[in-house]
């Protein structure tokens, strides 16, 4: 169970997120962190992450504070995946997910992971036959696919990823949370997306967490959270929810609420 | 007879443990390489001496003349393994910096940590500096060491506080060379005539200062320093996949560049206080030992180092035979060669 008490953040001296608690994100479950540009999602992902020092506030993963947690013991059970893919780096795609796997080891030393294990990992996401490829051959999609393996292989009880389908093709987003969903509940994950698409938070997440200007607005299903007055208060355009013909939730866009000032 | 491994492990895990086995046999190839090649740097020379005379004088030293004793024990053979040794030290450092500053244009010498190097130097031989208790030489490199630092810690400071790209970065190092440069010749301009002579040889890189002392002191602090890379090998590898992804993963990235910074710096002030400043080994030895390893930093690290071992060893063969009679500062053949390679970098990039 992952809490947030009372959290604030600021970026030197610039407030970016005043007063913030999450009532628990349980195990296996996949949330979405909405909101608009600017809102914090990303601040409050790095700081759940550990990468940001929090100014005040608790952060608490299973009764364990990690604002007091060091760094390696953060690592532990935390997995961060930045925004931005794997650089292109002369490394093949085992490799890489080895690399990941002993990233906190010392020497010749490894934490005893079987190559074995990271073949499974990779044929479970599907790309087993990348496995020898050098990371810069690789697609955007492809190299998403890496970055995630490379997260999983830490068995990381919290999983955080910024945006992971900013960079992929359709196809490729749908690949993404399919796999992102199914570790999650198989594995009992806590696992928090920051996403830009509604309708893939929607569809694809458990819980969805709506925030704005460092606040949260909304929490709870994604069904109660995406409404047509949070999509007025966030993100100030009229929107409906509609199902589909074949009764999926779909997010439309009427148009602005304001004027363009 | 196909054994039962092949059925019960998956193809890829075979593949790369081959590949493991591939680069541990590289790994022991490269070193061949540079004992034949400090072999044959040690058989060669403007003396002309006969490999006869030269064996018996190895291995029997009492038997040959004192001409030839000199040559073989104090010239030929701290000469051909201080520039395997250079080689090695420039390469690692190479390897390191390339991987710290996520830059291919990066080297000692590209960035001018050589050049600050050369300038504590110089500045210690004229103010003639010294410490009560502490060895003159010691305090040559000492200095060097000291610039060093600085001129590494002022690049990274850049590279990250600055928010400078890889060309930025490799900007702020050339007008480190110049201003460096430009330092060295003041006080070279400044010295005494006597002072002047050694300082000539420090824009010059060449072996012919090579002794038994440096080469060991040389030698002991790279097998101290090896160690200590390879500890961190995981860790640098994973900084290649990102420095908030191996953040996330546990490593305090700023004391991991930190560390390699100061061995960086300590490698290149030994290197350039004992032969002066040798350009471009530690540019091109990366480039090729990834070619060769990738970039699993257990095998790039040391391959770096053999192949910078092995080009050095090399162009210090060149030196002494491509004018008969005459050896030729050896940092100008590797100047000669490494400019070219460096612009290929540059053009390859541009292109991307």
């Amino acid at each position: 169970m992952l809490k947030v008490n009372h959290l604030r953040l600021d970026y030197g001296k610039r407030n970016i997120v005043p007063d913030l608690s999450i009532q628990g994100l349980t195990r296996g479950t996949l949330t979405s962190l909405l909101g608009p540009n600017g809102s914090g999602k990303s601040t409050l992902l790095k700081a759940l992450a550990g990468l940001l020092r929090t100014t005040s506030g608790r952060i608490t993963l299973d009764d364990q504070d990690l604002t007091r947690a060091s760094f390696e013991q953060r690592a532990k059970h935390v997995v961060y995946l930045p925004q931005s893919l794997p650089e292109s780096v002369h490394l093949r795609v085992f490799e890489s997910v080895l690399v990941a796997a002993n990233a906190s080891m010392y020497g010749a030393q490894t934490d005893g992971t079987e190559l074995e294990t990271i073949y499974a990992l990779l044929r479970r996401l599907g790309i087993e036959h990348l496995a020898m490829h050098f990371l810069d051959q690789l697609s955007g999609g492809q190299k998403q696919l890496v970055g995630l393996a490379q997260a999983l292989i830490r068995k990381p009880r919290l999983l955080l990823l910024d945006e992971p389908l900013s960079a992929l093709d359709l196809n490729y987003q749908f690949h993404v949370m399919d796999l992102l969903r199914q570790e999650t509940h198989e594995h009992g994950l806590i696992t928090v997306i920051v996403l830009h698409d509604l309708n893939i938070a929607l569809r694809h997440s458990d819980y969805a967490l709506m925030i704005r200007a460092g606040r949260l607005l909304a929490e709870g299903a994604p069904g109660e959270v995406i409404t047509a007055q949070t999509l007025a208060d966030c993100y100030g355009v009229n929107g409906r929810i509609e199902s589909c013909s074949r009764g999926i939730a779909q997010v439309l866009i009427d148009g602005l609420r304001d004027p363009i000032r | 007879m196909p054994n039962q491994n092949t059925t019960t492990t998956p193809g890829s895990v075979a593949d790369y443990r081959r590949i493991l086995r591939r680069r541990w046999l590289l790994t022991a190839l490269l070193a061949l390489i540079i004992l034949l090649s400090i072999i044959a740097d040690f058989m060669l020379g403007p003396s002309g001496l006969p490999l006869r005379d030269i064996l018996r004088t190895l291995f029997d030293p009492q038997s040959a003349d004192p001409t030839t004793q000199v040559i073989v024990w104090e010239i030929r053979l701290p000469y051909a393994l201080m520039a395997m040794a250079v080689g090695v030290a420039l390469g690692l450092a190479g390897a390191e910096m390339q991987t710290i500053l996520n830059n291919p244009l990066a080297s000692p010498f590209t960035l001018g940590i050589s050049s600050a190097a050369a300038f504590g130097a110089s500045l210690a031989i004229v103010l003639n500096l010294s410490i009560p208790g502490l060895p003159y030489s010691w305090m040559i490199a000492g200095n060097a060491f000291a610039f060093a630092l600085l001129s590494a810690l002022l690049l990274d400071a850049v590279a990250r506080w600055g928010g400078m790209n890889a060309s930025g970065v490799v900007l702020f190092g050339i007008a480190l060379v110049f201003s460096f440069n430009a330092l060295v010749s003041l006080v070279q301009f400044v010295a005494s005539a006597e002072a002047l002579q050694g300082l000539i040889f420090w824009t010059m890189g060449s072996l012919s200062r090579a002794t038994w002392t440096k080469l060991g002191v040389l030698l002991l602090v790279f097998a101290l320093i090896l160690p200590l890379s390879l500890k961190d090998a995981w860790r640098l590898t994973a900084l290649r996949l990102g420095e908030d992804r191996a953040a996330s993963f546990g490593i305090n990235v700023q004391r991991l560049r930190l560390t390699s910074l100061i061995r960086i710096s300590l490698l290149s002030a030994l290197a350039v206080s004992f032969v002066g400043t040798i350009g471009f080994i530690g540019l091109v030895a990366p480039h090729i030992a990834r070619r060769l390893f990738g970039e699993d930093h257990r095998f790039y690290l040391p391959g770096s180092a053999l192949v910078g071992g092995v080009i050095l060893s090399l162009a210090s063969i060149a030196s002494k035979n491509i004018i008969t009679g005459v050896i030729i500062p050896v940092g100008i053949v590797t100047s000669l060669v490494g400019i070219p390679f460096f612009l290929s970098v540059v053009l390859r990039r541009q292109m991307k």
